[in-house]
């Protein structure tokens, strides 16, 4: 069975495209369809996660949304592909509906297990953001499966590579990109293993620096609750929940946050939770693994110096 | 400008999710029904602020059966001018996505805008598919839209960034946070809202091509452990040792 991985390669392979190769691999011979300049080298990396053959587009101006469809459709065409699996990244998700309404084929978006097969083909997915899960059915020949970020580990499983240039005519597309703000260094709240956040209980934006300080240290990724996006004490990008980012890293830290319905939704997929709140009838405590009642102005710096101490101790 | 906004219904967010006959129908029972916070929010109300300054029409497009009517009269409430019903349950994204693109095909508007996603099955579909089938470029997850004359201007999210786009009309958008402000409907805006024309449509044929065979609630936490405030050591020491997630 043929599997066509789709994977966008900006200076390094991202964790999100090992975790769709690793997907990949358990559903059959993977080939990866990519786009742009990427060194051999760094194409080479995915045979490490099992990738077996990689069609690379070099010739791409304006890698828009009409213009990647039409290359993955090529590819799938190609290779006549069963198993079209992209990331359920910002990407994913103008890539995959497209291609998936193209070949009428079934498309599960934010798949976060394996397919269980025998009459059938079925992947679970998070649904009511992240309040429930789905198993959803697919009933069509080709399936186009979006993996949610965090929700396969990356399996290192070296293969032999060839890499081959693709040239197809693609079009041009109608959408053009005129710039890129970047948002920081940092590894994007979708992908982040550890994520520190804080709410309103931190009282004001000049008080961010012992949340950063907790980041910096752990090499987490910052959150923050809604009304703290909303009164612009920090930006839009970094509300979670259930009207923001859905998240599951491995650690999420709140420090200051209630936990109402809406907040948990977007984070109880987190692997372990750590609530630090003054108030011991905090419903967060009810969603948590580990829990201080406790000042945040006081716990969060306590907490950077112990993880300092046990980085320092690590080396 | 002649703007198609899609609206879907969905359970208010503090609605406690449960499911009955065996796990495979959401239990409807004391659920309050909302629109889509992203249809209406920012879609939406972003389609009204570009029809006030500039002139236009705004009409909702939904999926659904007669128990969808509220939450479009509420659309209406907002300031939509008109409504469409497409009278089908909406079994599967290509389904839906297949019957807006076959209104839309012949009424030439010039956007189409979705949310970015439903905030009950999250599946961030319909805009991408409505586009492929219109033929038309898909800005998804765009939080800021400016429009000059027959260009459009907009910021969407990306990875690791925020990245500006322009694009020609016709397009489909996917809104996400940003883009406007809630508005809340006023008595005047209740009252129209109840004679603004709402069209119900026969659905056309469509195979589904997924369904949901059944659904489960997350396993419950087991507790939680609590730590001296004094001590932080320790919790360093359990989040190494005990969970492994440092
Ligand atoms: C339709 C809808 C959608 C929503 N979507 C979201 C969403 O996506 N994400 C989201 O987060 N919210 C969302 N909300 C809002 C949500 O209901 C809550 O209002 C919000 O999460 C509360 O934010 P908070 O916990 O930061 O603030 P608060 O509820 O004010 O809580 C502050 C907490 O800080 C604690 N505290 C105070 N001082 C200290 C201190 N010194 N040290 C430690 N703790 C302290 C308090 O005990 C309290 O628990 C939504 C609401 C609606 C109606």
């Amino acid at each position: 069975m043929s599997v066509l991985v789709f994977v966008e390669i900006k200076n390094k392979l991202s964790k999100a495209a090992k975790e769709v190769i690793t997907y990949g691999t358990n559903l059959g011979e993977v080939n990866v369809v990519t786009y742009g300049n990427a060194s051999n080298e760094v194409l080479s990396e995915m045979g490490d996660y099992g990738a077996k053959n990689i069609l690379v587009y070099r010739k791409i101006n304006e890698p828009n949304d009409q213009v990647v469809s039409k290359l993955m459709l090529k590819a799938v065409d190609k290779l006549n592909a069963e198993f079209i699996l992209l990331s359920q990244d910002q990407t994913g998700k103008s890539i995959g509906p497209r291609v998936a309404a193209k070949l009428e084929a079934g498309h599960v978006s934010g798949a976060i297990s394996l397919p269980e097969v025998s009459d059938d083909f079925t992947v679970k997915t998070n649904v009511y953001s992240g309040k429930a899960i789905a198993y959803v059915c697919v009933h069509t020949d080709k399936k186009v499966i979006s993996i949610l970020p965090n929700s396969i580990q990356p399996v290192e499983n070296k293969v032999d590579v060839s890499i081959s240039e693709f040239e197809e005519d693609l079009g041009n597309g109608r959408i053009k990109t005129v710039d890129l703000k970047p948002l920081g260094d940092g590894i994007p709240l979708p992908e982040a293993e550890l994520v520190v956040s804080a709410g309103r209980g931190l009282k004001g934006p000049e008080n961010w620096g012992i949340v950063e300080d907790l980041a910096n240290s752990l090499g987490a990724t910052t959150a923050c609750s809604r009304p703290v996006a909303d009164i612009g004490w920090r930006p839009h990008h970094e509300h979670v929940g259930q009207t923001g980012v859905a998240i599951r890293p491995n650690l999420y830290i709140a420090a200051g946050i209630s936990g109402a319905i809406q907040h948990l939704a977007g984070v109880n997929g987190s692997k372990v939770i750590v609530v630090i709140n003054t108030d011991p009838e905090a419903p967060f405590f009810k969603a948590a693994d580990y829990g201080v009642v406790g000042d945040a102005f006081e716990v969060l710096p306590k907490l950077t110096a112990a993880i300092n101490n046990f980085k320092a101790s690590q080396r | 400008m002649k703007i198609l906004v899609c609206i879907s219904k969905v359970p208010d967010t503090t609605s406690k999710i449960n499911f009955v006959d065996n796990n495979t129908k959401f239990d409807e029972n004391g659920v309050q029904y909302i629109v889509n916070p992203y249809d209406e929010w920012y879609a939406l109300v972003r389609a009204l602020e570009l029809v006030e300054a500039s002139g236009g029409t705004v009409t909702t497009i939904t999926v659904g059966t007669s128990i969808d009517d509220p939450t479009i009269r509420k659309a209406l409430a907002i300031g939509a001018n008109d409504a469409v019903r497409i009278d089908a349950d909406p079994a599967d994204s290509f389904f839906v996505a297949k019957q807006i693109s076959e209104y839309a095909k012949n009424e030439n508007f010039d956007l189409v805008m979705t949310g970015k996603e439903t905030i009950n099955y999250n599946g961030a579909q319909i805009g991408g598919m409505v586009a492929e089938l219109l033929d038309m470029p898909f800005v998804s997850l765009a939080n800021k839209l400016d429009v000059d004359g027959a260009r459009a201007t907009l910021e969407r999210d990306v990875q690791g960034g925020i990245e500006v786009v322009e694009v020609d009309f016709p397009f489909v958008l996917s809104a996400s946070k940003g883009m406007a402000e809630q508005r809340i409907p006023n008595m005047r805006g209740i009252m129209a809202a109840r004679t603004k024309p709402l069209n119900v449509i026969p659905p056309t044929e469509h195979n589904k091509l997924t369904s949901v065979v059944k659904f489960e609630l997350p396993a419950p936490k087991i507790g939680c452990k609590y730590l001296d405030p004094e001590n932080m050591d320790e919790l360093v020491e359990l989040l190494h040792n005990e969970t492994k997630v440092i």
